[in-house]
């Protein structure tokens, strides 16, 4: 049987394998044997690196010379919040410098939370002939000069997409510079660009690109262009609008909806900046066939939205600010019985007092009348054990819950009790509940459910929770798939730390600050574990002159087997094995 | 599997938590009434658009800026919170998006400049309302900037005896007529300026 295997020509293994994607399941077959391992490498085309710092990018180049498509992520999840001080890392320098080298063939680049310079999006641009995706989630460092580079060079890009990064805006001269003979760009999302762009620049690329189907256009662009540019691009899949405000004419209205209608394949509208809610229903024609609407930037009110959302019949995922109401959420449980992800986002996050009647009652309603949910993020002022009770009843599918009360230690309003039984239901009932966020009053007994329930759970987010070492002990000891914590402000120390430090390196990583955690017990942790990384984040300067038992600042802490890296700014300390404090 | 989480509660208490209602929470009596209905009463003193857009009613959010409303002591509003850091946790992109917003209204000493459109003009100008210190200033300056003259102005008829009327985007979106709010509420919830001609104009001074 052995020898049978091993007789098939390499092309022929390789073809097959071609057909496995999945990481894991390529993980696997380069296990079965060397002849395996060997053609599994070599043909190896796309690598995901969860965390930039737990390998380098000479052993990934060693172990797959041949990738055309690789994804880094790079700062901890919390740097969203600004937990994570500027010039902490995830520099992408160092794994462009070496792909330039090594792949020559490299045609996509998809980067999350790294920073990127102008210098790396010139390098880029000259070094992959055949460049083809560029994604920067989250990304900063780089200017409207960067992607100027971009545009001149990429003779074959098909995908630019900016999603949420920093950018700093030069020019909106940048556009220019794609030639007058590139026709091949399908996706574009500008979205994050405070300045406006070149229009006519722009009007002439989505003209002569066919195969455009996702326009993300940013605020400057102004809703009495947006026609033209639908009437150039009929085929377009994906929208974001630009500004949606105009003074209201009736010339310019019909315009608009006339260019809507004309977009027959149209599914996803996002934008909605500054809306006037008289233009509203220039998007009504298209609304039966729209599966995802991001309203989040709406400010428009809960009669409005319910015009809009009562029409959209196959939306799938809708994001809406909470102006939208527990009577708009009515509504979209009544009409939206396709949808899949609701999130619901507050307009006055910072004020002291409920602004808008949003309460836990329009999550119960779409809990009810959605049957297909399963992912929720969802900010409201008020909560309780009933209502989360029924909510995981009603929807054992779920598999991402992110709830935010948004005043921090809110018990359950109703009985005043912490919502730890809520919560206990949720884990409980969604078996494969994979992504969850905490908020409001919660004990260690909250902690005792999750270890107990919820072993698919991939990613915990906990703030202002629990009483004791014992909550953080029952989630590492319980949650057999975690992968990702992260916990701000809870009163966990060294103890369930230390005792659970071989389950760190099952987890990609571990974020704990403004806890309890000390000096002493990361010492003492980075000395165990070789393969962990242990990054003590203090702005206070050095740990040492403060005594060991003083609680640090920020714990960071991954599995890596790249070692400590080389790239720590002043405030990172990290502890290495000889014991030696030692700073980069 | 044995349950041995006890969920809690008397049967009485689950009861009525478990009765799903309609209205806000409170309605039963023994919680105090939502913010939303208090300021529901108190709206500003709005016209009807010229385009005939029905007066629906809104929801007033309470906000910290200076917001000069009609019921509005700005030191009679609850402080606002000592904020945590990176709480609520909320995306920067997200958090600059709504900071945008409110710094177009703000006094930040550079000026405030609007646009002012004209029907029939080919272009626009800008003006700078802090240039300005009542209302026949600015639309005196107006009319000289686009050779027109404005009528005269009463709160009952709007402009008279002109086929102009002065008119403004507000912060909300909507088109009033300039003159009827006092001249600082204008200032800081001006967005834009439109002089409107001809029958639209007229239109307003039947109302």
């Amino acid at each position: 049987m052995q020898r049978m295997a091993c007789s098939f020509p390499d092309e022929v293994l390789e073809h097959v394998f071609s057909f496995v994607q999945c990481d894991n399941d390529r993980n696997a077959i380069s296990t079965v044997c060397k002849s395996w391992y060997k053609i599994e490498r070599w043909s190896r085309r796309r690598v995901f690196v969860g965390n930039c710092y737990a390998i380098s990018p000479d052993m990934v180049i060693r172990r797959f010379p041949d990738v055309r498509s690789i994804e880094l992520k790079g700062k901890p999840h919390f740097a969203d919040f600004n937990l994570v001080p500027d010039g902490w890392g995830g520099y992408v320098a160092p794994w462009i410098s070496a792909m330039a080298a090594a792949y020559p063939w490299l045609e996509e680049i998809r980067l999350k939370r790294m920073v990127i310079t102008d210098e790396n999006l010139e390098l880029i641009s000259k070094s992959f002939k055949n460049f083809k995706v560029l994604v920067l989630s989250s990304c900063e460092g780089f200017s409207t000069d960067g992607l100027a580079a971009i545009a001149a060079n990429c003779r074959n890009l098909r995908e630019l997409d900016l999603r949420e990064s920093e950018v700093e805006d030069l020019s909106g001269h940048w556009l220019k510079h794609f030639p007058d003979d590139y026709t091949s760009l399908v996706s574009l999302n500008i979205a994050c660009l405070g300045c406006e762009v070149s229009f006519s620049a722009l009007e002439r690329l989505v003209g002569r690109c066919p195969n455009l189907r996702t326009l993300r256009l940013n605020r400057a662009v102004p809703l009495d262009k947006l026609a033209n540019l639908l009437r150039r691009a009929p085929q377009l899949v994906e929208l974001g609008t630009g500004a949606y405000s105009s003074e209201l004419r009736p010339d310019v209205f019909s315009n608009l909806s006339g260019a809507f209608s004309g977009c027959k394949e149209l599914k996803s509208l996002s934008g909605f900046w500054d809306v006037v809610p008289g233009y509203l229903p220039a998007v009504y024609p298209i609304c039966c066939r729209l599966t995802t609407l991001n309203l989040s930037y709406a400010t428009i009110q809960s009669p409005d939205l319910i015009k809009l959302v009562g029409q959209c019949q196959n939306l799938q995922r809708l994001w809406v600010l909470d102006y939208i109401e527990d009577a708009g959420l009515d509504a979209v449980a009544a009409s939206c019985k396709d949808l899949r992800e609701l999130r619901v986002f507050p307009s006055d996050p910072y004020g002291p007092e409920p602004n808008v009647p949003l309460t836990e009652q329009g999550l119960v309603s779409i809990s009810e009348g959605c049957s297909k949910l399963q992912s929720v993020l969802y900010f409201c002022r008020q909560m309780s054990n009933a209502a989360l009770m029924t909510i995981a009843r009603n929807r054992p599918n779920m598999t991402r819950f992110r709830l935010c009360i948004i005043e921090p230690g809110t018990p359950d309003y109703l009985t005043l009790q912490p919502l730890d039984v809520g919560f206990g239901a949720i884990v409980e009932h969604c078996k494969d509940l994979q992504r969850l966020s905490l908020s409001g009053l919660l004990t260690d007994l909250v902690f005792e459910y999750i270890g107990t329930y919820a072993k698919k759970l991939e990613m915990l987010s906990v703030a202002f929770a629990g009483e004791s070492d014992l909550g953080l002990h029952h989630v590492l000891s319980g949650c057999e798939k975690l992968r990702k914590l992260e916990i701000r402000d809870c009163p966990f120390g060294d103890k369930a730390l230390l005792a659970n430090a071989a389950k760190l390196e099952t987890m990609r990583s571990l974020w704990m600050s403004s806890c309890s955690v000390t000096f002493g017990a990361c010492k003492l942790l980075g000395q165990k574990m070789p393969r962990l990384n242990v990054e003590v984040i203090d702005e206070r300067g050095t740990p040492d002159s403060r005594p060991e038992s003083c609680p640090i600042d920020k714990l960071y802490i991954y599995r890596t087997v790249a070692g400590s890296r080389f790239d720590m700014p002043g405030f990172v300390w990290t502890i290495d094995e000889d014991s030696a404090m030692r700073l980069s | 599997m044995e349950r041995s989480l006890n969920y809690g509660g008397t049967d009485d208490l689950i009861l009525e938590a478990t009765e799903l209602r309609l209205g806000l929470p409170g309605s039963d009596g023994h919680e105090k009434q939502s913010p939303a209905t208090a300021n529901h009463v108190m709206r500003n003193n709005k016209r009807a658009a010229p385009q005939g857009m029905s007066e629906e009613p809104r929801f007033k959010r309470i906000s910290n800026e200076s917001d000069i409303a009609s019921n509005g002591d700005p030191d009679c509003e609850p402080p606002a919170k000592a904020q945590v850091v990176g709480w609520p946790p909320i995306r920067s992109y997200r958090r600059n998006s709504f900071q945008q917003k409110k710094s177009t209204d703000q006094d930040d000493g550079a000026g405030m400049y609007v646009k002012v459109s004209m029907d029939g003009a080919p272009y626009l100008r800008k003006v700078d309302l802090k240039f300005y210190k009542s209302y026949p200033d600015l639309l005196k300056a107006l009319e000289n900037m686009f050779k027109f003259a404005v009528g005269e102005y009463s709160e009952r008829e709007g402009y008279n005896g002109s086929d102009f009327a002065p008119t403004y985007e507000d912060k909300d979106g909507d088109w009033m007529l300039v003159g009827d709010v006092p001249w600082d509420m204008f200032v800081s919830s001006c967005k834009r300026l439109r002089i409107m001609k001809g029958s639209e104009a007229r239109g307003l001074g039947c109302l």
